[in-house]
């Protein structure tokens, strides 16, 4: 049947089909389970874990495309905010605080690419370094205490003090870089970096320059998620973020569709990954099952996720190569 | 010098550390015309097209380029004069579709907003590829589906597609199968017989050299050691030339049965 072996080859190219059907499969399972799923203040709460996951993958999806991996991006999540104060307290506006505690975030992963692309360390070596010593940086300005946010700030209503201004940027943040990364020359770049590094660079791609770039998105991103919040929260407290906020933003990519070794994913797919990991996570909760539980599910829907990638993968090039024959 | 000269390298050398790949290069090639570029493994090809493709700067020696002094500091700006090169790996992205492939770093962008001209891409690409007579059913098609002939054939169109002046192409027909191979002859026939094109060859196997080049160079130890019109000479000559220097190699292994086995006519 043609039109139907059309269709099916049509619906694999769309990568994030697979993990979409999940995401609602899971939300209709837990709103049937339990009426506490089903409400505004149930979803503000998914709201608040999907936010900064999916703002850090959205970072984490640009980098592992075109190769590397970011394991620090949590420890700048937890030290923005702490930046912030330090220029507020010194007499900054707080305007200009935030603004600075953003270009700093956006530094460190400038730091990070530069030691990436011209000292030639492995990514996973440097940003590993880099968490270490961000984290020690947390611990030494904060003294280990957490700090009340300025939430009361106008400036800050839009930084997470309001309610869901958390998720409406991390929304913004996700429409933007998957705009960039599918319809921009930037975006086909650091494809073809991670796609094939050697041919990109005889190409005349600036592949160096691609990776920094996307190393300092990935910063300012977390810089910002961790205001974001902290904001909301109403504390900045040094604990937040690390190596968990990092590695589900990374688990999130992974789960929709990004693949580890680079070249292919989208940042659409890794907001589904977040919101798939979000309603898990709040579902459990919500059934009263152990936090150990959902550990089990985030494991076996990593998994599950790269086995059916790779699986859907093979059979697309099966069919598309005879397509093509 | 000629008119139609489009190349002309005059001494080039270029070492790597120690080890010096070129010593000496002098090298030049016409419009319209075909040069083979032959020599044994690590005699400098790599190197030599490398250099004459903006990758790397060489040590010593002079480009002309049209009859002007050209210093190529890049592969970009090698590219902005005419020069392209399909090289062995081929440069294409197997996850991004024919059309991105074939405007690799040249992608088409809407002015002012720099959004992709996606459509306007494939519309070219297909273009491209049937002015030259290459069959793929779809540029939307992802690279890696491709076999390795159609792959090397839209390496080549990419080139030509890119208003090349200088075509280099580093061992296009290595790991190919007989049909592939025949496709990508048939490819460099019809782009010699445009006239507009300077092409240098890079291959292995002498009988395909002969078929489609209209001169041959030898570079040994870092240097072009013969060069001749392939109508005045033969390849039973050129195996002696490598036999020679297997022989005073001391090292008449099994290197050279191998080249005699590949060199057999090309099935075109």
């Amino acid at each position: 049947m043609p039109g139907g072996r059309t269709l099916l080859l049509g619906l694999m190219r769309v990568k994030e089909l697979s993990i979409l059907l999940v995401t609602i499969a899971a939300a209709i399972y837990f709103s049937t389970s339990s009426d506490a799923f089903n409400s505004v203040a149930n979803y503000q709460t998914i709201a608040q874990y999907v936010a900064p996951w999916s703002i850090i993958a959205a970072g984490e999806v640009m980098l592992l495309i075109c190769g590397e991996i970011d394991l620090s991006a949590g420890f700048v999540f937890a030290l923005a905010p702490f930046l912030l104060m330090q220029f507020y307290v010194n007499g900054w506006p707080l305007a200009l605080a935030l603004l600075g505690a953003i270009v700093a975030s956006m530094l460190i992963g400038v730091i990070n690419g530069l030691i990436r692309t011209v000292l030639g360390v492995p990514s996973f070596i440097t940003t590993l370094g880099m968490a270490f010593l961000l984290y020690g940086l947390v611990l030494i300005i904060s003294g280990g205490r957490p700090v009340a946010a300025p939430k009361d700030a106008a400036v800050m209503q839009v930084f997470g003090g309001a309610k869901w201004t958390e998720l409406l940027w991390a929304i913004g943040v996700i429409i933007v870089l998957q705009v960039i990364l599918s319809g921009t020359r930037f975006g086909i770049h650091t494809q073809a970096t991670g796609g094939n590094r050697v041919g990109a660079a005889e190409s005349g791609i600036a592949i160096n320059r691609i990776k920094v770039i996307n190393f300092a998105v990935l910063g300012t991103l977390a810089g910002l998620a961790g205001i974001l919040q902290g904001t909301r929260v109403g504390s900045y407290d040094p604990t937040n973020g690390g190596f968990d906020t990092m590695f589900f933003g990374v688990a999130s990519a992974v789960i929709g569709g990004t693949a580890l070794l680079g070249g292919t994913g989208t940042v659409v797919g890794a907001f589904l990954g977040a919101l798939l990991l979000g309603i898990a996570f709040d579902g459990f909760n919500v059934l009263g099952v152990s936090a150990n539980a959902f550990n089990v599910v985030l494991g076996a829907a990593i998994l599950i996720a790269m086995i059916l990638n790779v699986s859907l993968l093979v059979l697309r090039k099966r069919m598309g190569s005879r397509e093509l024959a | 010098m000629n008119d139609d000269e489009v190349i002309r390298a005059d001494g080039i050398s270029k070492s790597f550390g120690p080890v010096r790949a070129l010593t000496d290069v002098n090298l030049h090639v016409r419009r319209g015309e075909v040069l083979g570029l032959i020599g044994d493994n690590g005699a400098g090809k790599s190197t030599l097209i490398k250099i004459l493709t903006g990758y790397h700067q060489p040590d010593g020696g002079s480009l002309l380029f049209e009859g002007e002094p050209v210093q190529l500091r890049s592969v970009v700006h090698a590219r902005s004069l005419g020069i392209e090169t399909v090289f062995q790996d081929l440069a294409m992205v197997d996850d991004l579709p024919v059309y991105l492939n074939l405007h690799l770093n040249r992608e088409l962008v809407h002015r002012p907003i720099p959004f992709l001209r996606r459509r306007e891409m494939r519309r070219r690409a297909r273009e491209a590829l049937d002015s030259i007579g290459i069959d793929i059913p779809s540029v939307t098609a992802e690279v890696g589906m491709l076999s390795g002939g159609q792959r090397q054939a839209i390496a080549v169109a990419r080139s030509v597609y890119a208003n090349a002046r200088l075509l280099l192409l580093d061992e296009p027909l290595a790991a190919m199968g007989a049909k592939e191979s025949a496709l990508i002859l048939r490819l460099l026939v019809e782009l010699r017989q445009r006239g507009d094109l300077a092409i240098i060859l890079i291959a292995h196997n002498y009988g395909q050299i002969m078929d489609v080049c209209d001169r041959v160079n030898l570079l040994q130890h870092g240097e072009i050691t013969f060069d001749r019109p392939s109508k005045e000479t033969s390849v039973a000559e050129l195996l002696d030339l490598v036999h020679a220097e297997y022989r005073l190699k001391g090292s008449v292994s099994s290197a050279p049965d191998q080249i005699e086995r590949d060199s057999g006519p090309a099935e075109v």
